[in-house]
């Protein structure tokens, strides 16, 4: 601490020069949270998704599977409990406000989804009503909805086309951070009730819980062959290889963060560092001063990587700031729910801080390696 | 008293011994220093003149253990300086000896009192303690009232008087100043030759001090001149020694 007067005072010596290499990390670090959390929103799905439930869909996207497959299913070895969910695909307002809908049978969604949150009221008081819903927290926020709010809905064209009503019942959250709170949960009796008759007794896919997780792969082949030359048959896979091939389908988003994120703090290493050489070289006097009057050349290079690793928390801190307040802005309109864990917040200050260290070495090797009578003779 | 014959009983604070200081350039050996002897006892101020590159500044850098030697010995106080690590070296500096240059040398960034604090940043004082030091040096150069301002924000005399606070402030062994008044106007230059004498005759500090003025030189205990390498004793009449 003692030493914190002189260390900030060498920060103000040129302050527009310390403001514009905080500002190059600031900027360096806000790309690298936006990019995180667009890597976090796709992933999210991955990372919380249930190690022991397989997703069973039909062998194309559009290809619904017929109700009774549930019975089968549950009798499969291996199985503990299914449930199934069907895409609604309605619009609210404008087509732009697109988020998820699904018709489910309430209670076994309930039990198969823990991480999904919801009163015990308000739960029993969407059972209770053919047309309740239950709406993530995000999603409610997003459109200001909230318990006993309507909320009209055009079905797709498949469905008919007049304005389907929905009561919020219920609002949900997660119970861990990533936990998707955008989706729109309606009862499938009440989509089977007002739907066309070639919309009933098919779901859009089921949801398997496992006895066994490690017993996965099994199982999943059990189902597939079970329905294997049917007019329906299936394709099952674990939830976490479902959402991963989703995110895939948008691309190698790992390598596109890892690759942007590489050039970034490449540049700001270069830029750091020729910054922090320059403040070395023009005040190479006063360093020798500091060595003759005692200073030891540990205590010079020292000196000099504080300065360049405080430019960079400071620029890396307020960077991820404005990154984390840009992030709950919802840009996506809640397509992809962009999140910024802290885990990644500290990752993005530990990249800041060994980005400042590595593009002060040099420099401060060289002010450590600085011949007193040398540097005293320049003046 | 001061002798450069070699002759001294080795009682004195400052001990040197053939000293050699040869540099290499372009393939070249040049030899700044040759076989100097020099013995200072405590409270002498010791000037030491004679024409660029006659290796004063070379002198006081092998003295002040900011350079080593060629060949040869420098005592301080018993301490053997040009046997120290360069870590030994460095703490040994910052214990006995205050430096006080030509071109001030102040940080610009820092106050006055911050750059009188400086070298008590390495010791064990205490934050009040540093300050009564601070102070107490500041008011000795008479810049008591000028502790807040910054270098840019005083006169040449007045940052070298905060130099010399610096120099003082942990009240080392010895003082070594480096033309301290070339960059001065006279009445400048005397009001820090007035500070040095005081420090010397009311302190009892003993000081080097390298000077191309004559009126500088006149106000030290000991004239030496140094020429191509060698020293010798000006027998105060630095005149004489300028003729």
């Amino acid at each position: 601490m003692r030493y914190l007067p002189l260390l900030l005072a060498n920060l103000r010596r040129r302050k527009i020069r310390t403001v514009l290499t905080i500002g190059s990390f600031a900027v360096a670090l806000f790309l690298f949270g936006l990019l995180f959390a667009l890597r976090s929103g796709l992933r999210q799905g991955i990372d919380v998704a249930g190690a022991d439930r397989l997703m069973v869909m039909g062998t194309s996207l559009v290809q619904m599977l017929p109700l009774p497959y549930l019975g089968r299913i549950e009798r499969i070895p291996g199985v503990e409990q299914v449930t199934h969910a069907t895409w609604f695909g309605g619009v609210y307002q404008d087509p732009k406000n697109f988020f998820v809908q699904f018709a489910i049978d309430p209670e076994p969604w309930r039990v198969m989804y823990p991480e999904y949150v919801v009163d015990d009221q308000e739960w029993a008081d969407f059972v209770a009503d053919r047309q309740g819903i239950v709406v993530g927290a995000k999603l409610a926020e997003r459109f200001g909805w909230e318990v006993g709010s309507h909320i009209p809905l055009m079905p797709p064209p498949y469905l008919g086309n007049t304005m389907w009503d929905f009561t919020v019942r219920g609002i949900y959250r997660g119970n861990q951070p990533g936990v998707d709170e955008t989706q729109f949960w309606m009862q499938y009796d009440y989509i089977q009730e007002n739907g066309p008759d070639y919309f009933r007794g098919i779901v859009g896919w089921y949801a398997v819980r496992l006895a066994d997780p490690e017993a996965a792969a099994q199982v999943a082949q059990a189902i597939d062959e079970e329905f294997r030359n049917s007019a329906n048959e299936t394709r099952s896979q674990t939830e976490a290889a479902f959402v991963t091939g989703w995110v895939r389908q948008m691309g190698n988003i790992e390598f596109l963060v890892f690759a942007i994120g590489s050039v970034v703090f490449f540049t700001l290493l270069l830029v750091t560092g020729n910054t922090m050489a320059i403040a070395v070289r023009e005040r190479t006097s006063e360093l020798a001063v500091l060595k003759a009057v005692g200073y030891s050349d540990l205590f010079v290079l020292g000196l000099v990587l504080a300065e360049s690793a405080l430019i960079a928390l400071a620029g890396g801190a307020m960077g991820l700031w404005l990154a984390s307040g840009v992030v709950g802005l919802d840009l996506t309109q809640g397509l992809i729910l962009l999140f910024l864990p802290r885990g990644s917040m500290a990752g993005g200050l530990a990249v800041a801080l060994a980005t400042g260290l590595l593009a002060g070495l040099l420099p401060a090797l060289g002010a450590m390696n600085l011949s007193v009578v040398d540097a005293l003779r320049r003046v | 008293m001061v002798r450069v014959d070699g002759n001294g009983n080795g009682e004195g604070l400052i001990r040197v011994r053939g000293l050699d200081k040869s540099y290499r350039r372009g393939g070249e050996e040049i030899h700044v220093l040759q076989g100097l002897n020099l013995d200072v006892e405590r409270g002498e101020f010791v000037a030491f003149m004679g024409p660029s590159g006659s290796g004063k500044t070379t002198l006081l850098n092998l003295v002040g253990g900011l350079d080593v030697p060629t060949a040869g010995t420098v005592t301080v106080a018993g301490d053997e300086i040009t046997r120290m690590s360069r870590r030994k070296l460095t703490r040994w500096r910052a214990r006995h000896v205050g430096f006080v240059f030509q071109a001030y040398n102040l940080i610009p960034v820092l106050t006055a009192y911050r750059n009188v604090e400086l070298p008590l940043l390495l010791t064990s004082l205490s934050r009040r303690e540093r300050r009564e030091h601070g102070e107490a040096a500041l008011r000795a150069v008479g810049l008591e009232d000028r502790m807040h301002h910054f270098p840019r924000q005083l006169s040449g005399g007045q940052e070298q008087r905060v130099a010399i606070a610096r120099a003082i402030v942990a009240d080392p062994t010895f003082l070594l100043c480096d033309e301290p008044t070339g960059d001065l106007d006279r009445r400048s230059a005397e009001e820090i030759l007035d500070i040095l004498s005081a420090l010397v005759s009311d302190h009892g500090k003993t000081i080097l001090m390298v000077t191309h003025d004559p009126k500088a030189a006149e106000r030290a205990s000991a004239l030496l001149h140094l020429d191509k390498g060698v020293l010798f004793e000006a027998h105060r009449q630095p005149q004489e020694v300028m003729a």
